[in-house]
């Protein structure tokens, strides 16, 4: 320590010493937490592990004795949980009139890559007339507008409904005689295509104007500097969010079930409604939880990424 | 020396005969809603010659700048290149900022790209220059402004004086006859703006015709073939250098340098 500082010296004495403070209160021996408790909530180190198993363990002890020690949990687990008809339910049987739920599922898959493939072309069309300027494109803008407002305000299932059952009402040749399918990832795709456009408008706002700037006095056009400058910035603030809505996406893709479309869970439904039994149900429920879990997970990692990041840059 | 300006060197300080008129400003008048940036400008920018701006925050330096490039459109007055009207219908934005290069007080690399990616980009995209020359080049440029051993690194890893070198670096790479510079040291820590200030003599030693908006006035004194003072978006006192920082006529002038003076600026 420096014995010359200034307050060290003579003047040392007009500040209080250690111990000593203003109006009597006195400096304590330690800022730790001794004595008064454990602290639960803070993170880190093997006691923090032992604490938060112990936790996980009493509450997950107490829902399974709730659950075991229902009256009726013999009648649920029978209804929900019988191992016989889940693996009936799973493996399927078309000669007792009802299909296997894990190959149901690949319809699932199918319509979800589908829609999101589309929903992502669309969106980011919406996205882009909406930010334009141009006053070329003013009807294109009001009509977008009017298109998300509407889209966002009408329930997935009544879209479902709409498309599923108008189209082929219609009587528009090639365009009425679709599979139930088809009509579904068409309302999924247009119900989706207004939120993951809002997303995708929120990614291009984060890119700063001056951005745009630096790429159009270098003699970009307006195409390119958004194609090499802002896009690129833009997609990379937005990937979280829109994991988050394609999460979503993968367990609406049940919903098109209602037109008939034998997806998982319209197989589960035709198990239950053939067998009187619901654990179909909870295959269905595992196979949408497999699906989801490792991209939420991918998600979390991703935010993480980001966050890490930023971290970083903040400390240059 | 790889710039390609072609251009015989002036010497700072001294009167230069320009060869002729490079940009041509006259009546420019530029308002933000109710807020009248520019009043009537009228500036005439000569081949070769180094012009810097001076004045307050808020005295429409950088708007008269960014006029210039033809990022804000303007509401009266016209702007000429070479005699051509650029501030006209019907006129190629793009072909224009070939010409005039403009750099910024905030830098704006690109930070998703490489130092090297940021300086080809504009090149390769914008004049189709194949990538191997467009790198070529870059990597002449960067060499040429002691930036050898960045080109693969990313923007946020550099101090604030590489990254406005690089942005200098960037704008160069379109070989440009006219560089605008907006406040490029403002927004450096003090012990890294000689380097930015080394870069700038340099480009204004190889001729290049500059139009600098600073707060540096011991550089401006040094570098500037003419020193225009601007207030309330009006040209208020326009004069080589030796004269306005010494004997300056007008009395609105004559309180701005006072005031620059009491802050140990000049």
């Amino acid at each position: 320590m420096d014995q010359t500082q200034p307050g060290s010296g003579d003047r040392a004495g007009a500040y209080p010493r250690p111990g000593e403070l203003s109006g009597g209160a006195t400096i304590p021996d330690t800022f730790g937490t001794a004595g008064r408790g454990p602290r639960l909530l803070s993170g880190g180190g093997p006691r923090a592990t032992a604490i938060s198993s112990a936790s996980t363990l009493v509450v997950l002890g107490v829902l399974t004795a709730i659950f075991l020690l229902a009256p009726g949990s013999k009648e649920v687990r029978h209804t929900f949980f019988n191992p016989h008809d889940m693996w009936q339910s799973l493996i399927g049987n078309p000669r007792q009139g009802y299909y296997s739920v894990g190959e149901a599922l690949w319809l699932n898959i199918r319509m979800f890559i589908a829609a999101e493939v589309l929903i992502l072309v669309l969106a980011l069309v919406i996205a882009l007339i909406r930010q334009s300027s141009s006053p070329v494109l003013f009807p294109l803008r009001v009509l977008s507008t009017v298109y998300v407002d509407f889209f966002r305000g009408v329930p997935l299932i009544l879209v479902i409904f709409a498309i599923g059952f108008g189209v082929p009402a219609l009587s528009l040749g090639f365009v009425s005689v679709q599979s139930a399918a088809v009509y579904g990832v068409a309302a999924l795709v247009l119900s989706y295509s207004a939120y993951v456009s809002e997303v995708y408008r929120a990614g291009l706002n984060s890119v700063h104007r001056s951005q745009v700037a630096a790429a159009r006095s270098l003699g970009l056009s307006q195409r390119t500097a958004l194609r090499h400058v802002i896009l690129p910035q833009a997609l990379r603030t937005i990937i979280p969010p829109l994991l988050n809505d394609f999460i979503s996406l993968q367990k609406d893709t049940a919903l098109v079930g209602i037109l008939g479309a034998v997806e998982a869970n319209k197989a589960a439904e035709i198990f239950s409604d053939t067998v009187f039994n619901y654990s179909s149900y909870t295959v269905a429920a595992i196979f949408f939880l497999l699906l989801t879990i490792p991209l939420a997970r991918f998600t979390d990692h991703l935010i993480e990424r980001d966050r890490r990041r930023r971290l970083a840059g903040a400390m240059q | 020396m790889t710039g390609g300006h072609g251009a015989p060197p002036a010497v700072p300080g001294q009167a230069a005969t320009p060869a002729g008129q490079a940009i041509g400003i006259e009546g420019l008048h530029k308002s933000f809603g109710e807020n009248k940036v520019l009043r009537g400008i009228d500036l005439s920018v000569a081949t070769h010659e180094v012009i810097c701006l001076i004045g307050t925050s808020g005295s429409g330096k950088s708007t008269l700048l960014r006029c210039a490039n033809l990022l804000e459109p303007i509401d009266a007055g016209r702007i000429t290149l070479w005699g051509r009207e650029i501030t006209g219908p019907g006129v190629d934005q793009n072909l224009v900022r070939r010409y005039i290069g403009i750099v910024f007080q905030s830098f704006n690399l690109f930070p998703h790209m490489t130092v090297l990616q940021n300086v080809t980009l504009a090149p390769r995209k914008a004049l189709g220059t194949p990538r191997a020359s467009a790198e070529q080049e870059a990597r002449a440029l960067l060499s040429r402004f002691g930036l050898d051993d960045k080109e693969a690194e990313f923007p946020d890893r550099l101090s604030g004086g590489q990254q406005q070198r690089v942005a200098i670096v960037r704008a160069l790479a379109m070989r440009p006859q006219i560089m605008l510079l907006d406040e490029v040291t403002s927004a450096l820590d003090p012990e890294l703006i000689a380097e930015v200030l080394d870069v700038i003599r340099e480009l204004a030693a190889s001729g290049m015709t500059m139009l600098i908006a600073t707060h540096e006035m011991g550089f401006a004194r040094d570098i500037a073939h003419r020193v225009c003072f601007l207030e309330e978006g009006r040209i208020i006192e326009d004069a080589p250098p030796a004269e306005l920082f010494t004997e300056p006529k007008d009395e609105r002038t004559q309180r701005f340098l006072r005031r620059i003076i009491a802050a140990g600026r000049l």
